[in-house]
């Protein structure tokens, strides 16, 4: 074995861990449940560690969660597949937990391990399994048997098929809410794994079940299965048995039931087909998209292209573009912001024409909408439209809208914007840039807020990276150099970051002649705070700059500020200068 | 479950008034002792099988309870039977378990303290014997698990080189699937023995010398861990909180708002009642308690200080400022006065078990609610009407403002609440009944006579006084003697037997009937 190199008393110590007091020693000790086991071999893995992690079930939830993830890759250590059923009492009991996730991984590592077990393994153990957490006197049990009918039921034999098949619709009907929602969690997996012919009848009977239910949690789950079913069968049993249910759905007297269709309905519009979908699941859609519930319209408004895409143009444009005018009107801010963030999608569905005519004017009262959030997400997806119509019918009003949100009062917003210049940079070229959003980019330098001047300093990087050393020499660098005369102390430091940032990009010869200086000449600054930033400075130029000039400038400098009568200063320059010798040495 | 509900409904007619007996106390003072503010009682509450009761209190800490006599005959109720005990069937509760739930705080953003009072606690549903409840004070719910651990005592083994062929026991014996699986193989002594030391020189005999710790202890013992804390979404003070039937959201309400949470989530809510104005000089009422449908998971209603309750409907809109029902009683014209607002104001609304009705208290009375009418209270009980009179007094003293708390039988047929002087009453809300009792929360009828003479003593040893209405009311109303320093206002209802526990400032007192 391969372990016998490995010094054995760490491993003793390991195991001596799965006991102790410390929870985060226990939890370290079963994270390395893998290098135990191997220590012990196969055959002592499987008659004692598996036994004794099946006592410690009264464990912390942390580590309990950790051995149920363990467990779940545990099939080579206990000798293969055929000895993988000795997993299963272990991961039983994590199955009957109170803390949720360790149920879920424990559910998680039963399906990984039982989708390897051989047939007869599965039937012998994994189904009994099965059967006794389904009947298990805690709904956590219960619960957590909902998600392994998937993998035991292809397996079994007919009258096991039968029996489990009932067995589930039984949990579907179980007095506890709980089960009742893992049930509708699970029955799209577990209707996948059932032959046709009990497909339409007992899945669908538990489904019908399901949409009925008393409790609002459950129905929204089975608007989940919705999509999944409706997958599985027939294009005409979907529209005998789903269709109908979801339309029933788009108009629940919950908002969160509408709220789960809406999110849902694209994808059963492929399962439905064509026709029932403009006749049924349109109409269905263009109410949600009116519904009187914000959030429902929020929902609906963030799967506008993805419907749309499915359409064909025609129908988008005469029922679903309407709608979209009125929501980039809507009375919610929310609304329109998650119309905003998809919008721009909208273009290649309909085409230049369309686009221009229809869908312009919204993206320019949108590009103006009060709230910074619909702004931001327009400008965010620029890149969609500018394939499309290109980008000079926008950036008239772009300008206006960047300028704006450059300067909004939120810093937030500004650090939002900062983060798509590189890409309205790509998008709107090097021309556009020059003219109107470079100075914007200094100005962001000298922001009051520590984020944006950090920020600020990556995106002077970022630009240089798109546009080149040779535009960031004529266009960024002499600017941003300017600005290490500013007076206040915290925008020289800004300064500094940023050069570190630059050097990298603009390579040896530009570092040399024009940063290398200014950082120099910083290490004169009164305040020792810039003098220890150049320190750091340095040391981040030493790898970039040659080595002789580090002899030359660097090390001087370092040497100066290393008797520096700050404390700080002088660590940071001492540190500096061992880099300085290890790369000498190398 | 339980088949106590028979012996108290009687076949025909309003059921009969209940004799109350004295069961229990816990926490009672001696004469003369003095009450420590923090062991003050502030929250009471049965979970829903009524096996276990928690209390909290000023100081922060939960105290629970559980039912002593119930566990034996769950496990053979059929010999019990058969055997026909003469002792008492009611309910028993012994000392399970306490934890500190909360502890004082300081805002510092606000400057502002924030008390560790528990104000509220609320049973969750019970998975695997172990318990979960909320609790909460001021500003922060936490979701606790109450749960039996076992005592570790591990044996030290580490490996050894020279045991090494000793190890086949370990292995035999924790093969077998016995419930105690290494108690016994008489190796774990001699390995208890070798010591750290022993195993620094690392040992050439390898792989089989490594054996498992061995637990040998069976001993358990309870733990209470906090799982989960749900901070930092109220701006005023929490007056309440309440679980939904779904069994995975609950909410909180404080004086303006009402927060949706799910139980699995501490770092997000969603707020679905919002009562503040764009002007607070617009305020006009506060919510003063919330609960949940015990059964419709979707609806929810809630207390004002204005008198009336709301029912809302969490499927009609995701901010559900618009209720979809509103129960008032219109006040009698001419009747107004200065303190009609004040004593208007509900200080707790509970649910019946089957959801139909709804009891509210006020300042002065209980009212039921049918929830299917909205024009007024089904019935309504004068709790102490001798005190109209004094509404002055009580006002200069701010008495006028305490929140007295109400309860309801599991059968729904009685629904009871507190007042001053450790007093109590137990209505009969069935129709056509009449029953209406006052109760002293005390187990010595003989300390009250001190202060109040004229009462006819009834010194039946630790049976607690049972006063009716009639006999006693005279006494209270006329004598100066009401105290309102002790005011009984917390009290809870056994969800299925008649035992009603309640709280004397720091002591619990438990009745059955």
């Amino acid at each position: 074995m391969s372990m016998i190199e490995e010094p054995l008393y760490p491993i003793a110590v390991l195991i001596d861990e799965l006991k102790n007091e410390d929870i985060q020693l226990r939890l370290n000790s079963i994270r390395r449940l893998s290098t135990i086991a191997r220590a012990l071999g196969e055959e002592r893995t499987r008659k004692e560690l598996i036994p004794f992690l099946s006592e410690n079930n009264d464990d912390d939830d942390e580590v309990l969660l950790a051995m149920a993830e363990e467990l779940g890759v545990f099939i080579p250590y206990v000798g293969g597949v055929e000895y993988a059923n000795v997993l299963l009492p272990p991961l039983e009991t994590l199955c009957t937990v109170e803390e949720t996730c360790v149920r879920d991984k424990a559910v998680e590592s039963l399906c990984r391990i039982g989708a390897q077990m051989r047939e007869q393994d599965l039937v012998e153990y994994f189904i009994p399994l099965v059967k006794r957490l389904a009947a298990g006197e805690w709904f956590t049990a219960r619960v957590s048997s909902c998600g392994l009918f998937h993998i035991a039921y292809p397996s079994a034999p007919e009258a096991l098929k039968t029996e489990l098949r009932a067995i589930y619709s039984q949990l579907c009907q179980d007095d506890m809410p709980m089960v009742r929602r893992s049930a509708a969690t699970n029955l799209g997996k577990f209707a996948a794994t059932v032959e046709a012919p009990h497909l339409k009848v007992d899945i669908m009977s538990m489904f019908d079940d399901l949409t009925q239910d008393d409790q609002d949690s459950v129905r929204l789950l089975a608007v989940e299965g919705c999509a999944a079913l409706g997958k599985l069968l027939e294009p005409q049993d979907c529209v005998a048995h789903i269709l109908p249910v979801i339309v029933n759905f788009s108009q629940d007297k919950s908002w969160r039931v509408r709220y789960m269709v809406a999110n849902q309905l694209y994808e059963l519009c492929e399962a439905v087909g064509p026709e029932p979908t403009r006749s049924e699941l349109v109409p269905a859609y263009v109410r949600l998209l009116r519904d009187n519930e914000a959030e429902v319209r929020i929902a609906a408004a963030g799967k506008v292209t993805k419907f749309c895409r499915i359409l064909n143009p025609e129908l988008a444009i005469q029922h679903i573009l309407p709608c979209v005018k009125e929501l980039s009107t809507d009375s919610s801010q929310h609304v329109r912001s998650a119309l905003a963030s998809v919008i721009m999608g909208m273009a290649p569905v309909l085409g230049k024409d369309a686009t221009i005519e229809q869908l312009l004017p919204i993206f320019l009262s949108l590009l103006k909408d009060e709230f910074p959030d619909v702004r931001l997400n327009i400008i965010s997806k620029l890149d969609q439209v500018n394939q499309v119509i290109g980008i000079d019918l926008l950036s008239q009003s772009l300008l206006p809208a960047i300028v704006e949100l450059a300067e909004d009062r939120h810093w937030r917003v500004r650090l939002a914007i900062i983060e798509y210049i590189p890409l309205l940079a790509s998008q709107l070229g090097v021309g556009f840039f020059d003219d109107k959003l470079g100075a914007l980019c200094m100005q962001w330098l000298k922001d009051k807020v520590y984020s944006i001047r950090d920020a600020a300093a990556n995106n002077v990087k970022r630009l240089a990276e798109e546009f080149g050393p040779d535009w960031a020499m004529q266009h960024i660098v002499p600017q941003v150099l300017d600005m290490i005369n500013n007076p206040h102390y915290l925008y020289r430091m800004t300064i500094l970051h940023a050069i570190s940032l630059l050097a990298p990009v603009m390579g040896s010869d530009i570092t040399c002649s024009k940063l290398l200086p200014v950082v120099i000449n910083a290490s004169k600054d009164r305040v020792p705070n810039i003098k220890f930033n150049v320190a750091k400075v340095l040391q981040s130029l030493i790898p970039i700059v040659d080595q002789s000039v580090v002899e030359k400038t660097i090390r001087p400098c370092l040497v100066e500020l290393s008797e520096d009568p700050d404390v700080d200063v002088r660590f940071f320059a001492t540190r500096a200068l061992e880099s300085c010798n290890q790369v000498m040495m190398s | 479950m339980k088949g106590g509900d028979e012996e108290v409904a009687t076949p025909a007619g309003p059921p009969q008034p209940l004799d109350w007996k004295f069961s229990q106390v816990f926490g009672e003072r001696i004469a003369g002792e003095e009450i420590q503010e923090v062991d003050i009682i502030s929250a009471i509450e049965f979970d829903k099988t009524g096996d276990h009761l928690a209390t909290g209190d000023r100081g922060g800490r939960v105290v629970l309870f559980e039912r002593t006599d119930a566990k034996d005959h769950g496990l053979s109720r059929r010999d019990l039977e058969r055997t026909d005990y003469p002792i008492s069937r009611h309910p028993e509760f012994r000392y399970k378990t306490e934890f500190q739930s909360h502890e004082p705080e300081f805002d510092y953003l606000k400057s502002l303290e924030i008390e560790e009072k528990i104000n509220k606690i609320r049973w969750c549903q019970t998975a695997n014997s172990a318990l979960f409840l909320l609790s909460t004070n001021d500003k922060t719910i936490k979701f606790w698990k109450v749960q039996e651990k076992k005592i570790k005592k591990i044996s030290k083994i580490i490996a050894d080189p020279s045991k090494a062929v000793g190890n086949g026991n370990v292995a035999s014996s924790s093969n077998s699937n016995s419930p105690k699986p290494f108690p016994t193989n008489g190796v774990s002594p001699d390995r208890s023995c070798n010591h750290l030391g022993n195993d620094i020189s690392f040992p050439p005999g390898g792989l089989p010398s490594l054996c498992l710790p061995v637990v040998t202890s069976q001993e358990t013992n309870l733990v209470a861990r906090c799982r989960r804390v749900y901070g930092h979404a109220h701006d005023y003070h929490i007056n309440s909180i309440s679980n939904n039937s779904d069994g995975e959201t609950f909410i909180s309400a404080d004086d303006l708002r009402i927060n949706l949470w799910n139980l699995e989530i501490s770092n997000q809510s969603f707020n679905i009642v919002d009562l503040k104005p764009a002007n607070m000089e617009d305020l006009t009422e506060v919510i003063t308690s919330a609960e949940f449908h015990p059964a419709h998971c979707n609806m929810l209603a809630y207390s004002s200080s204005k008198g009336s309750i709301r029912l809302i409907d969490l499927r009609q809109s995701a901010l559900c400022d618009s209720h979809a029902k509103l129960f008032e009683e219109s006040e009698a014209p001419g009747s107004r006065s200065f303190f009609t607002e004040i004593i208007a104001s509900i200080s707790d609304i509970k649910f019946a078990k089957d959801g139909r009705y709804i009891l509210s208290r006020d300042y002065m009375t209980l009212k039921l609610w049918d929830i299917n009418m909205d024009s007024g209270p089904v019935a309504t009980f004068q709790v102490h009407e001798y005190l109209r009179p004094k509404l002055c007094d009580l006002y200069e003293n701010d008495s006028i403002f305490d929140k007295f708390e109400c309860c309801l039988s599991g059968d729904g047929l009685r629904v009871a609440t507190g007042s001053y002087s450790n007093l109590f009453r137990v209505f009969g809300c069935a129709p056509e009944s009449t029953e209406a009792t006052t109760l002293e929360a005390t187990k010595n009828p003989m300390r009250r006579q001190v202060q109040t003479p004229s009462r006819p003593s009834r010194s039946l040893n630790s049976i607690t006084r049972v006063v009716r209405q009639a006999e006693t009311l005279g006494v209270d109303a006329n004598g100066n003697s009401l105290d309102f320093t002790t005011k009984l206002l917390h009290l809870a209802w056994h969800p299925t037997e008649n035992l009603i526990a309640c709280v004397a400032a720091n002591s619990l007192y438990m009745y059955y009937a």
